[in-house]
């Protein structure tokens, strides 16, 4: 198996770094972290020192450089080596938050909030879902309405990952009338009278990762913590998802590559009616049918970089990358299992867990119907 | 200051190594190569010394095939100045030295610095024999390194059985690395990005005059006997018994 066909001899070379942190960092604890359903905050920084955290974001604001490219083969390989999709994820709760805060926040909002991410001393959430409508961005309902110079802000949110933990939570707010264009933008730190955790969510899988509830209760933020105009919110939203949905498209990648490689491992030193399960046929041919698949999701996740790195943002091509990605990696984790026979079923086998963690893709970031529905309306029925 | 520092290129330890169909060398397919760890805490405390010192230079040397080129990379990606690659095959320990001291005779450093052994062959001679042919001091498996003020000195603390034992060089020196000499570093991505651009030189290993005939043929290589299972006994007695009748070793 060899990488995306955008790749240059310095992915290789940033892989392998990451692949070395990874191994060292995350794996020995992998199972650990997911059955404790969270992993140590040291890790950030950690990770920022290794020069991993801060991959994909311009140096100006204390990234690493690079562009998405970059960024996607590092977090792959912290999924290949380090085994725990949940901790990776959680780690990288940053790659939604803080990109709004990039192309809108002022140099003041990006020294207080972008910096101190990328150097591994702050947590960062987005907060866009809440418990009556996921999908329906444009119907949201937490308020915030101006008051001097504060927005007092009320409603609540759901599903958001690293949100127990976060620093600062980017959250798309009300502020003013229905629809698109009353959405923006606003940064609510931790401490803020109003702003509480309401509950830490238990999932199906993503376990090292934390998914919070939050609830806002008259919750004066400063005015200064708005991103960009008022209104601009939904715009900034629907840019972000491009890129998050290429970068979940990825992650399946890399989660169908660790199914298939442990399923590789164990099919060559499994033995069964005296000889090795690879012996069989049916196996290999499964086996091929999984490779295959992973190929065919890798190279559409990989042409939709190659074409967002050119300047094409196509919204369809993204949700089609992320459909054809998750379907691969939910199958691919289901044969996993299935290989693994008795164990696959057991919590203390990788591929148990993959295959929960492969649940969440059609779902997050956009559900695999809201994927078909950007593509309807983009091919015109 | 000059620092040469070495980066040999070797097969993952994480890989899965398999004996070849000839039985005399291990299966390549499908195995990631990367720099020996012994030299990347090379390398590692090559940086450190240049940090410290401040105008110092780090040249990363890789003795084999043409691949190398990528731990070089590496090594450059860390933070080391230019590489140089001798390329050449079929190069056992007595040749790679005789390599290395042609290049550094080229070079003239202050300080060589070699892991203390390649984890593929775990030969653990290079470092001892280049430093012999070049008639130069040599401190082996070092895990502290000090340069003096006037730079004409080294003190190197060593791990010995039972202890350490602290020994000073003069320069110019060669030093093996041992494992708790550093961390090494992560290779960031700005440090990725100039690591192409720095000065990769290629040399043929024929070109250096040197002979490279092996004095070490490799006639058959197997892996180790399966382990058999173990045996988990109900009482001391019944294991002081299976250790004199069974197992003999008592």
């Amino acid at each position: 198996m060899s990488g995306y066909l955008f790749e240059r001899e310095e992915h290789k070379e940033l892989r392998r770094q990451a692949q070395r942190f990874a191994a060292a960092e995350i794996a020995p604890h992998a199972h650990e972290w997911e059955e404790a359903c969270e992993f140590p905050r040291a890790l950030y920084p950690r990770m920022a020192e290794a020069g991993l955290l801060g991959v994909g974001y311009s140096e100006e604001y204390g990234g690493a450089g690079g562009d998405i490219s970059h960024a996607l083969v590092a977090a792959e390989e912290m999924v290949l080596a380090g085994k725990s999709v949940g901790t990776v994820v959680g780690l990288g709760s940053h790659g939604i938050a803080i990109p709004p805060i990039i192309r809108l926040g002022s140099e003041d909002q990006k020294a207080r909030f972008v910096r101190p991410v990328l150097e591994g001393r702050l947590i960062s959430a987005l907060a866009i879902t809440e418990p009556g409508g996921g999908s329906d961005v444009a119907r949201l309902r937490t308020k915030a309405e101006r008051d001097g110079d504060h927005y007092v802000v009320n409603g609540s949110k759901t599903f958001i990952t690293s949100g127990c933990r976060a620093d600062f939570v980017t959250t798309a707010v009300r502020t003013g009338g229905e629809r698109h264009g009353g959405i923006s933008m606003l940064v609510i730190e931790r401490g803020t009278p109003g702003f509480t955790v309401s509950r830490k969510l238990e999932k199906t899988g993503w376990w090292a990762s934390d998914t919070a509830e939050l609830s806002f209760q008259d919750c004066r933020v400063p005015v200064g913590n708005l991103i960009g105009d008022e209104g601009s919110g939904f715009l900034t939203i629907m840019m972000n998802f491009v890129t998050e949905r290429l970068s979940l498209a990825s992650q399946c990648v890399a989660i169908g590559e660790l199914a298939y490689r442990e399923s590789v491992a164990y099919s060559t030193q499994r033995e069964a009616f005296g000889r090795t399960l690879g012996g069989f046929q049916v196996l290999r041919h499964k086996l091929a049918d999984m490779a295959t698949r992973i190929a065919a999701a890798r190279a559409l996740t990989g042409e939709c970089v190659i074409r967002f790195l050119d300047g094409e943002e196509s919204p369809s091509m993204a949700a089609m990358a992320k459909n054809t990605a998750t379907d691969m990696c939910s199958w691919v984790c289901d044969q996993a299992v299935q290989i693994h026979g008795g164990y696959g079923y057991m919590r203390e086998y990788v591929v148990e867990r993959l295959y929960r963690d492969a649940r969440l893709y059609p779902i997050g970031g956009g559900t695999r119907e809201i994927m078909n529905e950007i593509i309807s309306k983009v091919e015109g029925y | 200051m000059k620092i040469l520092v070495t980066a040999k290129r070797v097969p993952d330890p994480e890989s899965t190594i398999k004996v070849n169909s000839s039985g005399d060398g291990i299966e390549e397919a499908g195995i990631k190569w990367v720099v020996n760890p012994f030299d990347e805490i090379a390398i590692e405390e090559a940086l450190r010394v240049k940090e410290a010192q401040g105008d110092a230079e780090v040249v990363v040397v890789s003795i084999g095939p043409s691949e190398a080129q990528e731990q070089l990379r590496t090594g450059l990606a860390m933070g080391a100045d230019r590489a140089i690659l001798v390329t050449g095959e079929n190069l056992d320990t007595s040749a790679v030295a005789k390599i290395l001291v042609k290049i550094v005779e080229k070079e003239s450093p202050d300080i060589v610095i070699t892991g203390k052994q390649a984890i593929d062959d775990d030969s653990n001679e290079v470092g001892q024999m280049t430093a012999q042919l070049l008639g130069w001091p040599q401190a082996t498996f070092i895990s502290e390194l000090k340069i003096a003020d006037d730079k004409s000195s080294a003190e190197c603390t060593r791990e010995v059985d039972g202890g350490m034992e602290t020994i000073s060089v003069p320069l110019p020196a060669l030093i093996t690395a041992d494992l708790r000499l550093n961390e090494p570093r992560y290779a960031s991505l700005p440090g990725i990005m100039k690591a192409r651009k720095k000065p990769l030189e290629q040399i043929e290993a024929a070109s250096l005059g040197v002979d490279t005939t092996p004095k070490i043929v490799i006639k058959s290589m197997a892996p180790p006997p399966a382990r058999e299972a173990g045996r988990i006994v109900e009482s001391v007695d019944e294991l002081v018994t299976a250790l004199q009748s069974e197992a003999k070793v008592l």
